[in-house]
């Protein structure tokens, strides 16, 4: 029924003032507590990004431009608010016991995670050092660069590929699809533990060669986990509406369970473990 | 040595009465899974069809039928059956299946009342009988009630006070009845009452000397009534089969004379097990007959049933009878206490299917084994009939033989017992702190008059002065109200044989409670945090508030207004210690609604977070609906961080969650939902009603109720069958957060 974890985005609620201090996107240059990144919303309740019960930060700003986003409101980069790694942390550290007992973690999510590699990076590498199991879900999309400064301290990639053929890649997400392969790769080189997400859209993502090839990519990894097939739905379809973009799936179905199924399959047939 | 003892370790318990010492020598724990439990039996399945047919027509009828004429009493009744062939354990409150019997100690006019609400009359010499020669509790209390309690009553500042009925809440040590066998109880009870033959006979003997005499009599009543369903309880029981049914007599003796607010169970199951255990050894009994008698017991369970006024129902809903049975926990030396039996007790929510009663209430620690946890685990998400309450919290407070009484109320089994006391509506007092102590609603002066705020914005530290002096008139005159009530009601409507099961000196605790503390906090933070505009009407009565901004609100675990929540808890709780309390019962509070936060919410007006008037509370110690943005785990910790140890009465907690947002597949839910118990326990919370339901099932419902007729929820401390929930109570379990990110 998901993709993965939708951030909140009650604005009616009364709780959680808004800080506007002034947008520094660019982090600071040393790491240190104090860093400052744009974020969402947190989850305190994660349970779907990632094993056990995980606290999940959606990370504000994508460059992808996803038909199917279910946050849309995570995308502009000058939107969400400005945090520092130290209160992070410091919330973070309140739901230890919840993490100890069910095998669970910090997630960093988004959005896309990777636009803000110093902050991601620090915030990961406090998280290890405080023994925390640290997850990135990310599309991929950025230079290797920055992607390895923050994969240092990532103990599990969740990484979304929006499709395998090159043209398709380029409809649903009007970038690219070229990042994303190269550090899927690159987390086979390091063996990077890695779980493929997949979001399978009826009449976008669907059809057996596009699914094929993933399947036959993801297989040559040797690093993967798991695969999980996340059936399209139109829970983020009010979001659409409250920003007045123009959302193109209106009319999209979910997947049948026939159509999940096959697909499950194709990837099984590759020697893959899907979820 | 009895003969029925055959095969069990002697120690103390052999000597006196010390159920606690034959569990701990003679117990099996159990750290396996559920693989060896049996499906329903089909002389179960039979016998569960002809309940459930009953139940059916009671749905529709509202009550199936009334005795009109005979006060209630443990041998009031001739024995009652529902098919004598297929019933393992047998006994009924009345002579038919279902038939309340009515209870005229509490009150008469209620009686009378709730007959005529369901088209029947109350027979004119039973009404005779007790208005002219026989003075009931209700007639007693308001006797004794100064003007500003009933003022207090009437404009719901204290609400549910059990001055016109049972106050329950007692829990009887119904096991002694199978382990000792009554003649043994009565003997032990005829020592007591000689160890009172003491110099000086002063109020507390004679009464204590009263109440031993008629415990006694209460014993040798059950006896009787036992024999009329063909038992000898004067002797232990020897089978399995024989202390199920003993327990059960005991629980029934009980059931048939008290219509008390909560009839709550103990702690059988583990008691239980070393019985089917030792008969499983014996090769005398199979797996599946072990099955089938917690099956037929837990059978009559759910078909308690009390005569009560459609008013009651509006608060509570659905027949409540808080059937309360505490399962697992663990031991002082360490072993658990997960039995075979505790898995059986659970595993009645397949063989009949989900339902409110008994209130099956898990004891979590973290030390349980893993096996039992996941399966708590499992039947949450296949039923959503479980509550939990922390063990490690409690035990250390209790001991490791304590039960839970209603909801979230511990307390040590046959040792301790409370003067139950609803609760005073304390954001109503917040009110009436702005107002002078002027009712928000009516407009009257309820506490005594003195200078109301005036200025436009409210100011925080003036509002917290004078919230602090009214929760201290509020606390005085709760605690003196209480005081009438609990005289009265041993005065005329004592629980001689829950009380009987008991030891001679027992521990009392005067439970108060509140109710409203989420919109408490939240006011209070509202006017910390932003600016809070009086809205007053021509009178200068403030009747509405207006918000200028945003504010942190309880349920974020956000320390700003989490610790308001926590300060109010330990204020409140401080001005009630300052009270003497009838027989000196200790002092304790809750923070439990149970469903009655709709109606309290309808008689509260507007208040400063925003809430409008006639809008409900949040359940319990629940943040309020949808306020709660950060997740389902940052409730859970504003809810923890409360204190236990000024609200030892419970804090009760109710969390509801789509089954996705558990995780994906069954094996990803069973490990997620532990590890939030697991959290949420070691974080001290103490209560946490898990519900796992689509909000879809819940509309439908709404419109299709027969079609789920046995579609359980948790409410704040008990659970109910949704569809018998008025419909602004189910309209308000829909609106609720259901936590349903993922």
């Amino acid at each position: 029924m998901q993709y993965h974890s939708v951030p909140h985005r009650d604005q009616r609620s009364p709780s959680g003032e808004t800080i506007s201090a002034p947008a520094s996107l660019l982090a600071v240059s040393s790491p240190d507590s104090r860093l400052t990144g744009r974020i969402h919303s947190v989850e305190t309740c994660g349970s779907v990004d990632g094993p056990g019960l995980r606290f999940v930060v959606f990370m504000q700003g994508c460059p992808l431009r996803c038909l199917y986003c279910h946050n849309p409101d995570c995308r502009d980069i000058t939107g969400g608010q400005v945090t520092t790694v130290e209160a992070l942390i410091a919330e973070i550290q309140r739901y230890r016991s919840y993490m100890q007992a069910s095998g669970g973690g910090v997630t960093v999510s988004g959005g896309e995670p990777l636009l803000q590699p110093e902050f991601v990076a620090e915030l990961m590498r406090q998280c290890q050092a405080l023994g925390i199991h640290t997850a990135l879900d990310t599309s991929g999309f950025s230079d290797l660069t920055s992607a390895q400064q923050v994969l240092q301290y990532t103990d599990l990639v969740l990484l979304d590929i929006k499709s395998y053929d090159p043209q398709r890649f380029i409809q649903v997400t009007q970038v690219s699809r070229e990042p994303t392969l190269c550090i899927a790769r690159y987390l086979h080189q390091i063996g990077k533990p890695t779980w493929i997400r997949f979001v399978l859209v009826p009449g976008l993502t669907d059809d057996g060669e596009n699914v094929a090839g993933l399947a036959q990519f993801v297989a040559s990894l040797t690093n993967i986990e798991r695969v999980e097939v996340l059936p399209f739905h139109q829970m983020g379809a009010y979001k659409w509406e409250q920003l007045s973009y123009d959302y193109h799936l209106k009319e999209t179905p979910p997947p049948s369970p026939e159509l999940v199924e096959r697909v499950r399959l194709q990837f099984r047939e590759y020697g893959v473990s899907v979820r | 040595m009895f003969k029925q003892w055959t095969g069990f370790q002697v120690g103390q318990w052999t000597k006196e009465v010390n159920v606690r010492a034959f569990i701990q020598n003679n117990y099996t724990p159990y750290v396996g899974d559920e693989t060896f439990l049996a499906a329903a039996s089909e002389r179960t399945s039979l016998l569960w069809d002809k309940v459930s047919f009953s139940m059916d027509v009671e749905r529709q009828q509202g009550i199936l039928d009334a005795d009109t004429q005979v006060p209630a009493g443990i041998t009031a009744h001739a024995p009652g059956y529902i098919a004598p062939d297929l019933e393992l354990i047998v006994g009924l409150q009345t002579d038919q299946p279902l038939k309340r019997a009515i209870m005229p100690l509490g009150g008469i006019r209620v009686v009378q009342k709730s007959l005529e609400a369901y088209g029947y009359q109350l027979n004119p010499d039973t009404l005779k009988t007790f208005t002219q020669y026989r003075k009931t509790h209700n007639d007693g209390v308001f006797d004794a009630y100064t003007h500003e309690m009933r003022l207090a009553r009437h404009s719901g500042i204290i609400t549910g006070l059990p001055d016109a009925y049972g106050r329950g809440r007692i829990i009887g040590d119904y096991r002694r009845v199978a382990l000792y066998g009554v003649d043994f109880l009565i003997n032990d009870k005829q020592q007591q009452l000689q160890s009172l033959e003491v110099d000086e006979l002063n109020e507390t003997v004679i009464r204590q000397r009263e109440e031993l005499s008629e415990q006694i009599r209460a014993l040798q009543e059950l006896k009787e009534m036992a024999k009329q369903y063909g038992f000898d309880i004067g002797q232990p029981a020897a089978t399995a089969q024989k202390a199920v049914q003993w327990t059960y007599f005991g629980y029934l003796g009980a059931i048939k004379e008290q219509n008390g607010a909560a009839m709550s169970l103990g702690r059988v199951s583990t008691f239980l097990d070393i019985y089917i255990q030792r008969d499983l050894n014996q090769g005398t009994l199979t797996e599946t007959q072990a099955q089938e008698l917690i099956d037929h017991f837990v059978m009559k369970l759910r078909m308690v049933r009390f005569l009560r006024t459609p008013a009651y129902n509006e608060l509570f809903s659905g027949d409540p009878v808080w059937v309360t049975e505490s399962i697992g926990g663990m031991g002082l030396d360490g072993r658990t206490l997960v039995t075979r039996t505790s898995f059986r007790f659970l595993h009645t929510l397949y063989n009949l299917g989900p339902a409110p009663e008994p209130n099956l209430t898990v004891l979590w620690s973290e030390q349980l084994p893993n096996n039992f946890k996941r399966f708590c685990a499992q039947v949450s998400i296949d039923t959503s009939s479980i509550q939990y309450e922390n063990d490690d919290l409690m035990r250390t407070e209790y001991g490791d033989d304590y039960g839970i009484a209603c909801c979230v109320s511990a307390m040590r089994i046959g040792k301790q017992m409370q003067f139950f006391g609803a609760r005073v509506n304390l954001a109503k007092a917040l009110l009436y702190a702005i107002n002078g102590g002027k009712d928000e609603k009516s407009g009257k002066q309820i506490a005594p008059a003195y200078a109301p705020i005036t200025a436009d914005i409210l100011d925080y530290d003036e509002v917290m002065a004078k919230f602090d002096v009214l929760m201290g008139w509020l606390a005085k005159l709760y605690v003196n109200t209480l005081n009438v009530i609990h005289y009265m009601h041993d005065k005329y409507c004592y629980e001689r044989l829950e009380m009987a099961l008991h030891d001679r000196d027992v521990y009392r605790t005067m439970a108060c409670g509140i109710a409203g503390l989420s919109v408490v906090a939240d006011s209070l933070s509202a006017i910390k945090h932003t600016q809070v505009k009086v809205i007053r009407d021509d009178a200068g009565l403030a009747i509405d508030y207006e918000l200028m901004g945003n504010y942190p609100a309880f349920g974020n675990n956000d320390e700003r207004v989490d610790s308001i929540a926590q300060e109010v808890v330990r204020r409140f709780m401080n001005h009630v210690r300052q009270h003497s309390t009838y027989r000196d019962a200790v002092p304790t509070q809750s923070i439990l609604t149970i469903t009655s936060n709709v109606v309290y919410g309808k008689k509260t007006g507007s208040t400063p977070d925003g809430r409008k008037a006639g809008e409900p509370f949040g359940p319990g110690a629940n943040p309020m609906h949808g306020r709660d943005t950060k997740g389902a785990i940052a409730a859970c910790e504003s809810v923890a961080q409360l204190p236990y140890e000024h609200a030892q009465d419970g804090i009760s907690y109710t969390f509801s969650i789509v089954p996705q947002a558990l995780g994906k597949g069954e094996t990803d839910q069973d490990r997620n939902l532990v590890g939030l118990l697991d959290g949420y326990f070691h974080n001290t919370g103490q209560h946490i009603n898990i519900n796992v339901l689509n909000r879809d099932t819940l509309l439908d419902a709404m419109e299709h109720p027969e079609k789920y007729p046995q579609l359980t929820i948790r409410v704040s401390g008990y659970a109910v069958n949704f569809i018998k929930l008025t419909r602004e109570q189910q309209q308000d379990v829909v609106s609720r957060t259901f936590h349903s990110r993922f």
